[in-house]
């Protein structure tokens, strides 16, 4: 049938299970935002920005699994975008991102809200188009989901000029557009893998956001309980593994446990799944490990040996190798080796401390998993509570703690809050913030007003920007320059302002009281600014480029 | 550490708009050093080849062709072996003649079999086509003379089939 290009944009978003969208609107982008009017099947989320958009189609892909859709007019609305294409980007997150341009005719002529999008983001997407003839449109966009969602999954943009969104197009309705098929792991080589697994001695398990994106936890956990090997985790993988699980070692890395530095550098092999070995996890690649055997699985071939050399390295999908591995393996018993791990857990893991009824991370964190159970969804901004809310996480279900780690993207937490609102309705939001993230992109209050989320923002007010504020601690003899901002915000009443409730509280009695209301509050969200102390760390903490060796736990 | 040293890498892509850019963006985000690049379509319009020599050791090469078969529009990477590496470049010199080193910048073109493609009065235009190492023995023979300009394409190869060198 012959419709107009922005009808064919909605109709192919539709046949793709697209039925939530983030975006802003634009001159570019009006026809496209005219088809939405008509179209009760796609719903629009208006942000208060495009970068929360961004954020919000990430959120929403983090939380469900699916593709993400942010859209965004030219020029600045195209622009805005970047930081959380970024974000996805080094996350590994499927969104699709579509924004509009100037015509065909005026395109190259620095026309008004003119920008080359897809030179910009080209380092930062896995691919991205520009739609040059209306008849490549709908294919197009099919395109940019298969590759959205294959392999290592990333972030892909569209970018359509406004004639083509006016053109007659011939559309023909199609199913979801097919996944590529992903490598297959040769027997030999599982084989290989099973091998070191049965001749290790003190091994050690590594899990990292591959595990979540190919879904594979519970398969991965059964390979834990044959190995009885124990695990430590980065950051992406944050929210599998808990605290109370015999075998949990905690993060490891710059802000890991101390445990899983100490393992880490003592084990004689290393199973590493879904991970690629960031200058935040291997803070010295070369003193990482130094004793182990690695056994690296990822889909991504270019991540084997790129950090760590891997004595064998397996490319494909964490679930599925993991299945072909699992028959493989023999039922292994590492109590000996875990009750060291355990004893020197004891002696020497640091532990943040309070005094009674001060409010501290720790507490707030492990108060509102508390509160809120496993049903809870947390997002958090980039800093120091980002670090204490993941070392911190009790909960022990995939796709429940949503951050910006490899971009570490300040502002992601509220529109990723939107998003994962919509991702999952019926589970609550938890956004965890600084006083300094929060101020990034604290408008998104109003989108979450609008719709009626219920989303509960815990701020960590220390008034600073206390993960530099660390740093100028640790590296540059306590000059705090410009960290301690002396703003005198006053978040409740910026809430109230938004129309969501507002409360300040200093203890951690005040604390349970504010989270009891913003519990029972579901008709709007709920920011509680927490007041902590000012000279709060993050530990333990590995200086970048140093070793398990150099770590600070004081 | 492994050798550092030039490699070649040819690489076949869909010839898309923007291909060229989406590769060299690569080249420049990862900090690998490009000695030389050139493209041109196939025999297939809807394809490109481009050779770059890249330098760097086993690892940085390793990297490097992983990373650009990542990219969508990538269809094949290769590294050539130096041993069945085919590679031509194509040298133009302009210099400044006078009487006395006209014949002489002559000769040497003869014996390096390299043309001489423009004469004026006061200068000449060489051409040299052929391997790396043989143009930049000729133009070290030539920088004793007065070289106004140099223009080199960078190496386009292709991987031999035959074991003997023609």
């Amino acid at each position: 049938m012959l419709i107009k290009g922005a009808q064919a944009v909605i109709e192919t978003l539709k046949e793709q299970g697209v039925d939530t969208v983030f975006g802003y609107p634009g001159g570019s982008v009006l026809e496209i935002y005219d088809a939405l009017y008509e179209s009760g099947d796609i719903r629009h989320i208006l942000t208060a920005h495009e970068q929360g958009a961004a954020h919000a189609a990430e959120g929403y892909s983090r939380a469900s699994g699916k593709v993400g859709v942010a859209i965004a007019t030219s020029g600045p609305g195209a622009t805005n975008l970047v930081t959380g294409i970024a974000s996805a980007f080094m996350d590994s997150i499927p969104v699709v991102f579509i924004t509009g341009n100037v015509p065909t005719s005026v395109i190259g002529k620095d026309s008004f809200q003119e920008i080359y999008i897809a030179g910009i983001t080209m380092p930062i997407t896995k691919h991205n188009f520009i739609v040059r003839r209306p008849e490549d449109l709908v294919p197009t966009l099919r395109n940019a989901f298969t590759i959205a969602k294959s392999g290592r999954p990333g972030p892909v943009l569209v970018d359509i000029p406004r004639d083509i969104t006016q053109a007659d197009i011939e559309y023909t309705p199609c199913g979801t557009a097919p996944t590529k098929p992903n490598p297959t792991v040769m027997r030999d080589d599982l084989r290989l893998a099973a091998q070191a697994i049965y001749e290790a001695e003190r091994p050690v398990m590594f899990i990292g956001g591959g595990v979540v994106s190919s879904s594979a936890w519970s398969i991965v956990k059964k390979l834990i309980e044959r190995t009885d090997m124990p695990v430590c985790h980065s950051l992406m993988a944050t929210g599998l593994v808990r605290p109370t699980d015999a075998f949990d070692l905690g993060m490891v890395g710059m802000h890991g446990s101390a445990t899983s530095a100490y393992a880490v550098k003592n084990c004689d092999l290393l199973v590493a799944l879904g991970t690629r070995f960031s200058d935040r996890v291997a803070t010295n690649a070369r003193a990482f490990a130094p004793n182990a055997k690695i056994v690296h699985i990822d889909i991504d071939a270019a991540e084997i040996d790129k950090t760590i050399h891997a004595g064998v390295g397996l490319i494909g999908d964490i679930k599925k190798t993991v299945t072909s591995l699992l028959p493989l393996v023999e039922q292994k018993d590492c109590s000996k080796w875990r009750s060291e791990l355990d004893e020197y857990k004891k002696e020497h893991e640091y532990v943040q401390k309070g005094e009674k009824n001060e409010l501290i991370p720790k507490t707030i964190i492990e108060t509102v998993w508390k509160k809120f159970s496993k049903e809870a969804i947390m997002t958090t901004d980039v800093g120091q509570h980002q670090m204490w809310a993941a070392q911190y996480c009790t909960v022990s279900r995939s796709r429940s703690f949503l951050t910006s780690g490899g971009l570490g993207a300040m502002g992601f937490g509220y529109g990723g809050a939107v998003g994962a609102s919509f991702a999952c309705p019926d589970r609550r939001v938890i956004h965890i913030t600084g006083d300094g993230s929060f101020h990034m992109n604290i408008a998104e209050i109003c989108t979450a007003v609008t719709y009626s989320l219920p989303i509960v923002t815990i701020v960590m007010n220390n008034e600073a920007l206390g993960m530099v504020r660390q740093l100028q601690h640790v590296a540059m003899g306590d000059r705090f320059s410009t960290t301690i901002h002396g703003r005198k915000t006053d978040f409740a009443r910026v809430a109230q302002g938004f129309g969501a409730q507002g409360i300040t509280c200093c203890t951690q009695k005040e604390f349970e009281k504010a989270l009891n209301l913003a519990k029972n509050t579901l008709d709007r969200p709920t920011v509680i600014d927490c007041r902590i102390a000012q000279e709060l760390l993050v530990l333990p903490m590995i200086p970048g480029g140093k070793g398990a060796d150099d770590i600070i736990t004081e | 550490m492994s050798k550092i040293e030039n490699n070649i890498v040819t690489v076949l892509v869909e010839n898309n708009a923007g291909v060229l850019a989406r590769v060299v963006s690569l080249f420049g985000r990862r900090g690998y050093n490009i000695e030389s690049l050139t493209v041109a379509t196939t025999k297939d319009q809807n394809t490109s080849y481009i050779t770059i020599v890249v330098n760097g050791d086993k690892e940085i090469l390793d990297q490097i062709i992983k990373q650009v078969s990542r990219l969508e529009e990538t269809i094949s990477v290769r590294p050539l072996e130096e041993s069945r590496a085919l590679s031509r470049e194509l040298l133009l010199i302009k210099l400044a003649i006078d009487d006395k080193t006209r014949s002489a910048i002559h000769e040497i073109s003869t014996i390096y079999g390299a043309t001489i493609v423009d004469l004026a009065s006061n200068s000449m235009i060489v051409e040299l086509t052929s391997y790396t190492a043989k143009i930049d023995a000729f133009l070290s023979i030539m920088k004793k003379y007065d070289i106004i300009e140099i223009c080199r394409t960078g190496v386009t190869a292709l991987e031999r089939d035959s074991q003997k060198l023609l």
